[in-house]
């Protein structure tokens, strides 16, 4: 046994490693990134051990972890809370043809939407699928989740969900670590034709998983991660899931003074939460994100006796992430004395590096648009130069999702909103952008698309693009018109030229691609930091 | 012995190094730690803050609750104002006294440092100046550190050993540079009180 330091994402990915990972495949999103950067940086991955991968998008990850599960490997893909929505087909699907090695999916939840458009709650996509979902509490349950998960999928063939949330995916502890399981060898899937769904296969396999879901139960009430303290006053019950236990914990001394039920793994505990429903005289529900133990809790209509508080009925936030000050107002503690916040803060919203690439991008598009400014509309996708939004830039209008920059640009061309501009980097033009633009060729929609390449996926702290030197012959293949894909520099020497560019291809009534590529000027320092010191990696 | 600590900064103040400075020492006692820290969008200039606690019993909470943490430190003197409803009562407040003005209307700083100095320890060094001075204009952050470190708890050695691990691996200038700012705050705190 020895301790490391490690964040939470760190501490599962360590976790994972330990218990005979041979593949991880992930994309990079705030807050799991940190989980498959460990990995890369470890001696397995080095020595060619385990392989460790950023794959284009979070479908080809999770995708490409079923195969290595399917070879008998243990597996997992990793991303935030909405890469999930862009894998939820494999991750569904997954759980009907089963899995063959251990195969995880660790999904990084962002309540309170720190670096997020939404704050989804996981645990309902468990529920979807129909499989197990583990939730660890601190940083040693996340280093301990893995290997119980790896078993837990490899005993019923199915795959398993494990859930962070960003305060536990972004905060460092000691964790004690240790211990080796070998890796799986290379092996054939029992009944392979499991694998292919056609219906008389799926419905089979669909029964085999609907009948599971009792033993899933009993695995719930047996497991560590859940444990009922029936100690304490029974007029409340608390239940804390996750994070949600420490909070509870930390206001009340360690001694919360109430039968607590601590949940780290789904679905619930059922016989645990029976005792709680029948011994006390009012239920608390403390969790991170939707009010899902709560809503499952209350039924519809909401039973009469106990009656069951959280989220929904506004003892708890029904919004944002929990704190330990929230949980004490929930528990009836009241909050503590406090200074009252000061009025003259400004608030200061993160901004493009000075001298970044997109704001250059952005300036000549503000040039372009200026005389258009009525009928023009940018729509615009995830990545630094979404703050294109702000001022002093203000050029764009839209920002939805992964890849809703292209597609949504076609669809108001074709409503006539025109000129319709896609901007999108590189990276989330390789993640979901190059189906949107086929989509426009086949069309021949008057969209004119702005590739802005900073040869990186940098919001996320500068991981290799996928499609790294590759656009113009994507783009090319894709059928855009040889003629109207142009490489453009960003730059303040360049400002006229492309302007000049942007207005020609604005006004081109047909799909036109420009590539403005220039590093991003945090990789290319780091890059620089790198080559002056003569160090690698 | 326990310490909760909220750090504040601007992005690419280097806040997240003094995070991980103090999360090597008390690592290095044997101490229980917790260390959370707002990572998300790597551009540079929105608000950086860290919530460190450590203790020779468990620590529960990631975050520490409002009303209770043992000192603010913070690399810029707004940002130190945004978080003063997480200091307790006699809690201590360390900050930088220059501003960092990256936003359009940024407060009247005389309006800022008179609020500031309303509490009760506070030390407000313009550490830009000493470290200039010292011809270490990189080590601000660690001068600012060095100013709190009589509201620390933790002995110097242990915290110089980790400036050494969190900066292993650069040039040793750099290294020395840190040490060299860190000991100027540790002096300006001495003369100060
Ligand atoms: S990280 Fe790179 S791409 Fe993002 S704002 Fe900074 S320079 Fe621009």
């Amino acid at each position: 046994m020895a301790t490391q330091l490690l964040l939470g994402d760190e501490a599962l990915a360590q976790g994972a490693i330990d218990a005979g990972l041979s593949a991880a495949y992930a994309y990079p999103g705030t807050p799991s990134t940190e989980i498959t950067e460990h990995i890369l940086r470890s001696p397995e991955v080095r020595a060619g051990e385990v392989v460790c991968r950023w794959a284009t998008n979070e479908k080809t990850a999770l995708e490409a972890a079923l195969g290595a599960s399917y070879a008998g490997k243990r597996a997992m893909a990793s991303m935030k809370h909405v890469g999930l929505n862009v894998a939820a087909d494999p991750f569904v699907n997954a759980a009907i043809s089963g899995a063959h090695g251990g195969l995880l999916v660790n999904v990084a939840d962002d309540p309170s939407m720190h670096s997020s458009q939404n704050e989804q709650d996981s645990r309902l996509y468990a529920d979807l699928a129909l499989v197990p979902c583990f939730e660890p509490s601190d940083q040693q349950e996340a280093y301990a989740v893995p290997a119980l998960a790896f078993d837990l999928s490899e005993t019923y063939r199915i795959p398993v969900l494990i859930r962070l949330t960003t305060r536990l995916a972004h905060s460092r502890a000691t964790v004690d670590v240790g211990g080796r399981r070998p890796q799986n060898p290379l092996s054939r899937p029992d009944q392979p034709e499991r694998f292919i769904l056609l219906p008389a296969i799926a419905k089979r396999s669909y029964e085999r998983l609907v009948s599971l879901q009792p033993d899933f139960i009993r695995e719930s009430e047996a497991s560590s991660l859940n444990r009922l303290s029936k100690d304490g006053d029974r007029a409340l019950g608390i239940v804390a899931c996750g994070i949600a236990h420490n909070y509870l914990l930390e206001v009340t001394n360690g001694t919360p003074g109430h039968p607590v039920l601590k949940v780290g793994q789904y679905p619930l505990p059922v016989r645990d939460v029976e005792w709680l429903v029948e011994h006390c005289g009012r239920i608390l529900v403390l969790e991170e994100g939707y009010p899902y133990v709560e809503a499952k809790l209350r039924g519809l209509p909401p039973r009469s006796a106990p009656a069951i508080h959280g989220r929904l009925t506004g003892d708890v936030p029904r919004t944002g992430e929990l704190s330990p000050d929230a949980v004490a107002m929930a528990i009836g503690l009241g909050a503590l004395a406090r200074r009252a916040t000061s009025s003259v803060p400004a608030p200061r919203p993160p901004a493009l590096c000075p001298g970044c690439p997109h704001a250059d991008t952005c300036k000549a598009l503000a040039e372009v648009l200026a005389s258009r400014r009525d009928s023009a509309r940018v729509f615009s996708d995830i990545g630094c130069y979404t703050l294109g939004a702000l001022p002093p830039h203000g050029v764009i209008n839209t920002c939805v999702e992964m890849g809703a920059s292209i597609t949504m640009a076609h669809g108001a061309s074709e409503a006539g909103l025109r000129p319709a501009v896609a901007l999108i980097g590189d990276s989330t033009f390789a993640h979901s952008g190059m189906t949107g633009l086929l989509d426009c060729v086949n069309a021949k929609a008057d969209v004119t698309v702005i590739i802005v390449d900073n040869l990186t996926v940098a919001m996320t702290g500068g991981q290799r693009s996928a499609a790294e030197n590759r656009l113009v012959s994507i783009c090319r293949g894709l059928g855009v018109d040889e003629a109207h894909i142009r490489v453009v520099e960003p730059h303040p020497r360049n400002h006229k030229e492309n302007v000049a560019v942007l207005d020609e291809e604005i006004r081109y009534a047909g799909t036109s691609v420009i590539i403005a590529q220039r590093e991003c000027i945090q990789t290319a320092k780091r890059s620089a930091r790198r080559g002056t010191q003569g160090s690698q990696e | 012995m326990k310490r909760d600590i909220i750090l504040a900064g601007v992005g690419g103040q280097g806040l997240l190094a003094l995070a991980a400075v103090l999360g090597q020492a008390a690592r290095e006692l044997g101490l229980h730690l917790k260390q959370a820290e707002v990572h998300g969008m790597a551009q540079r200039g929105g608000v950086v803050q860290s919530h460190v606690r450590f203790s020779d019993r468990p620590v529960h909470s990631d975050l520490v609750r409002e009303g209770t943490a043992d000192l603010v430190l913070s690399l810029e003197p707004m940002e130190a104002l945004r978080y003063l409803p997480y200091l307790k009562p006699d809690g201590a407040l360390v900050s930088d006294t220059r501003p960092v003005r990256n936003i359009p209307e940024y407060p009247n700083i005389d309006r800022i440092l008179a609020e500031l100095r309303t509490i009760s320890p506070h030390r407000l060094v313009d550490a830009t100046a000493l470290a200039d001075r010292a011809g270490s204009p990189q080590a601000s952050n660690l001068v600012v550190l060095g100013a709190g470190f009589p509201f620390l708890g933790l002995p110097m050695e242990v915290l110089e050993d980790g400036i050494r691990a969190v900066f292993a691996g650069r040039a040793d200038s750099v290294i020395a540079s840190n040490l060299r700012g860190f000991a100027l705050g540790v002096e300006w705190a001495q003369a100060a009180s």
